[in-house]
């Protein structure tokens, strides 16, 4: 008990049946100190052979995505194909507090084993379907990689230059979405269930997850019958009829790469302070000379026109140029200027916002002979011990004896009998 | 009706901006009572900005300022004023949960900070949210979520490998960092629950969005692998792309992640002779000549609705989706299946849409019930039933200022 009260989720069970599309989930569940039971088919799931690779080695026990996604898991695998593997998976099932899975809407009821099934065997069960589209629906059965997710979800068409194709970020966000909001939705059933004894199944959409992360997009076009579209570097602002939206750049080039800054006036919080601080920065080293004196709070976004924009962009552009990503976020710190650089990942690791808050986190993995450095929790907290990761992801089936034989007592004869018809 | 999850659970939510109020939100469409805390002399930048009903400016008239606070109370409050600070008092000694969004140090410099708020509720659980966090260098900062999007990594991750990178105009982040938020929370009510005790969470959003390139920022730890935007490509599968459709600025995401899938979309594609070329036999000759295959795809694409192709495809068990638009989003079978889409009807605004959570709980659903509460919209409930001022006690508080009220707003952000 007294380790159980160190974490959120401390004593709690949750068998994880997902693939690469709800595995997330269950990282996040296991970050927060339950025990997750990560469970694959004999032989390893198919999302251990997605690159990149520790050491571009392609190797499933070598996966970094599975690597990612594994973490504070335990793993088995089981054939739930197999009348033997049933029964086993209601074996554990009775003594779990969740089960997350990602198949396809209605493959584990036709094995009995769908909620409606799991709940017979224990009722406070929480159960929580992780799927691209949702358990029902015209496109329930709807296959989705990660390009077509954010396309059919919106976000694609939010992206990209302004006279080339919708674009998605270049890493899979789609199941991390549905992932996380699998999370949230698990953790309100808890809650009701800590307060009633009651579970529940939940049913996620990974497509309305994305939809959630589209701003205000939706929004304009019920409101305004405006479909937004990706500009590029840069963004529109709509304007009362006759007037056309006016674009706004907002990457910029840097001596050494790029920075996004903001370089407006008007109502907005906080423009007209930073834009005065940019230009003062550049006048001292003798840019934007035009720009000493201008008018920053008389800028109305509802009346200025291209030719302004573009002017004022021109003009503090060779200062931008002449400066590092890094000397221009010193400069927008003491001079609370609206400027950050574009990161790249080395950026990002070496980032002493990061490093100062001990962002990373260290996990020993014994068979590579290394520790290595994974992202930790965005949120700090009292009361509780820090957050640290408890065990890196599991091999292929490394947890089958400590689960089947200690805590289901499976005599080690059985275990291999199992294993050599293809159950565990 | 059954009791809904958080009924009983009351929110000080002076929390602005995007993250804050989408994480109070969860709690409010689950029953919980939320009352959002703000001051016409100083709105949310949300109610600021676009878009505004008839495109028309007003802190009433923003869907951007109402989407995050449905179920929510009103409330309207000069926090300078010593009787407002009485208020906000009175308000986080009523309250289980105390929000907060600003630049580190604001809500101690008003006397409202944790270590206040713990003084006058000892098992108070608070949370702030900031782009950065409470500690460290770059704490102050004070950008919004396309800045936040930058520093964590994903506008370098998005466009073409030899242009500029994009801008996420989604303010990315912002998107995640409540999730994150909504489970901390949980977790913290639970604890609380258990052992009586409150409990402070500091969030940092830049963190919350690195976490979704996990697997990217692990290949530059291990591999020394700095990942770079390649639009619409990826690592390891062709075709993998978005291709030019019927109509005007349409276009369809085509993806072929094995063999089966490739025989399939070649069996719809009708047996086109360069289908049969050796540049396109194998996965690794697709991949190395993924730039001509782009170019026939899309000249195939090129006579066929984005939906039509969608249809064929999927038929086939090739994953396949329309590049949607806003518009496309509210007619779209599967979001209405879902009841995604929620129509209320706002005071100012009137009837219009807010989104639904993307998943559904069996037992518990959540409520959507009030639209978004124009700017001290509840003063009356808030400041009599449940901060319990008299109504001469109210009447000062409004004469004097402290009740913030239309009168109060900025001249430059009272648009037309």
């Amino acid at each position: 008990m007294a380790q159980e009260m160190n974490t959120f989720l401390g004593g709690c069970r949750v068998l994880d049946l997902t693939d690469e599309k709800g595995r997330f989930c269950g990282k996040l569940l296991g970050d927060l100190g339950a025990d997750v039971v990560q469970i694959e088919p004999p032989g390893g799931d198919p999302g251990r052979n997605r690159g990149p690779f520790y050491k571009d080695i392609p190797d499933p026990d070598k996966s970094l995505p599975w690597f990612f996604t594994g973490l504070n898991k335990r793993g088995i695998t089981l054939n739930l194909e197999t009348a033997d593997g049933r029964q086993i998976f209601r074996r554990l099932a009775a003594k779990a507090d969740f089960v997350i899975e990602s198949f396809a809407p209605g493959y584990l009821d036709g094995l009995g084993l769908g909620y409606d099934g799991l709940e017979k065997i224990k009722p406070c069960l929480i159960m929580t379907s992780i799927t691209p589209f949702g358990q029902k629906g015209p496109f329930a059965h709807y296959t989705a990689t990660d390009l077509v997710g954010v396309s059919l979800a919106g976000m694609a068409r939010l992206f990209g230059e302004m006279d080339g194709p919708p674009t998605r970020i270049s890493a899979p966000q789609f199941y991390y979405f549905g992932s996380i909001h699998g999370a949230v939705g698990s953790m309100v059933a808890h809650y009701h269930r800590e307060m009633t004894g009651g579970g529940q199944h939940v049913d996620v959409s990974c497509q309305q997850a994305v939809v959630l992360a589209l701003r205000i997009a939706a929004e304009t076009w019920d409101l305004l019958k405006v479909n937004p579209r990706g500009m590029g570097p840069g963004t529109s602002l709509s304007r009362p009829a006759p007037r056309t939206p006016v674009y706004v750049p907002i990457v910029r080039q840097c001596k050494d790469g790029h920075v996004v800054a903001m370089v407006f006036g008007g109502a907005q919080a906080g423009f007209v302070k930073s834009s005065r601080a940019l230009v003062a920065m550049a006048n001292r080293e003798g840019f934007a000379l035009g720009l000493k004196d201008f008018a920053w709070e008389k800028m109305d976004s509802s009346t200025v026109t291209q030719e302004q924009v573009d002017s004022l962009n021109g003009q503090i552009e060779p200062f931008l140029r002449s400066k590092t990503k890094a000397e221009l976020l010193e400069m927008a710190l003491q001079e609370e200027i609206l400027l950050v650089p574009v990161n790249t990942v080395k950026d990002i690791a070496e980032s002493p916002q990061l490093q100062a808050r001990q962002y990373w986190k260290e996990v020993e993995h014994p068979e590579l002979g290394e520790s290595l450095v994974y992202p930790g929790w965005p949120v700090r907290w009292t009361e509780l011990p820090a957050y640290r990761p408890q065990r890196r992801a599991p091999l292929i089936g490394e947890h089958n004896t400590e689960i089947y034989g200690k805590e289901l007592g499976i005599s080690a004869q059985d275990l291999v009998l199992l294993k050599a018809q293809g159950i565990i | 009706m059954t009791e809904q999850v958080f009924e009983g659970i009351k929110v000080a939510d002076f929390a602005w901006v995007g993250v804050g109020p989408q994480t109070s939100r969860e709690l409010a469409e689950h029953g919980a009572t939320v009352v959002r805390v703000e001051s016409h002399k100083r709105p949310d930048v949300l109610r600021t900005a676009a878009p505004f009903k008839d495109l028309t400016p007003g802190i009433d008239r923003s869907a951007f300022g109402t989407a995050y606070n449905t179920n929510k109370y009103g409330m309207s409050v000069d926090l300078t004023t010593a009787k407002g600070k009485e208020a906000a008092k009175r308000l986080i000694r009523w309250a289980d949960i105390v929000t907060e969004s600003f630049t580190p140090g604001s809500m101690a410099a008003l006397g409202l900070g944790y270590e206040d708020a713990r003084n006058i509720k000892p098992d108070i659980i608070y949370y702030s949210t900031c782009q950065m966090g409470q500690q460290g260098p770059l704490s102050k900062f004070g950008g919004y979520g396309e800045f936040g999007a930058a520093y964590a990594g994903f506008s370098h991750l998005l466009g073409s490998p030899d242009g500029k990178p994009l801008l996420l105009v989604n303010a990315h982040p912002d998107f995640i960092a409540p999730w994150y938020l909504v489970i901390t929370l949980i977790g913290a009510l639970l604890h609380r629950k258990r052992t009586g005790k409150g409990m402070y969470l500091d969030q940092a959003q830049v963190e919350a969005g690195v976490s979704f390139l996990g697997p990217s920022m692990l290949d530059y730890f291990v591999n020394g692998r700095v990942a770079c935007r390649m639009e619409n490509r990826d690592p390891y599968f062709a075709p993998h792309g978005i291709y030019p459709c019927l109509g005007q600025d349409r276009w369809v995401a085509i993806t072929v992640t094995d063999e089966r899938q490739w025989q399939a979309l070649c069996r719809v594609m009708g047996g086109a002779d360069w289908l049969e070329e050796p540049r396109f036999a194998t996965a690794v000759s697709r991949k190395q000549n993924e730039a001509q295959l782009d170019g026939l795809m899309g000249e195939w694409t090129r006579d066929f609705t984005c939906h039509q192709l969608m249809a064929m495809l999927q038929d086939v068990g090739v994953p396949c989706g329309a590049v949607q638009t806003s518009e496309d989003l509210f007619n779209d079978p599967q979001l209405k299946a879902r009841n995604h889409f929620r129509f209320l009807k706002h005071g100012v605004i009137g009837e219009h849409a807010y989104n639904a959570p993307a998943y559904h709980l069996s037992r518990t659903p959540n409520r959507i019930r009030k639209a978004g509460p124009c700017l001290g919209e509840d003063n009356e409930y808030v400041y009599k039933e449940i901060l319990g001022y008299s109504d001469d006690e109210i009447a000062d508080m409004l004469a004097e200022g402290v009740i913030t009220t239309d009168a109060d707003v900025p001249e430059v952000l009272r648009g037309n």
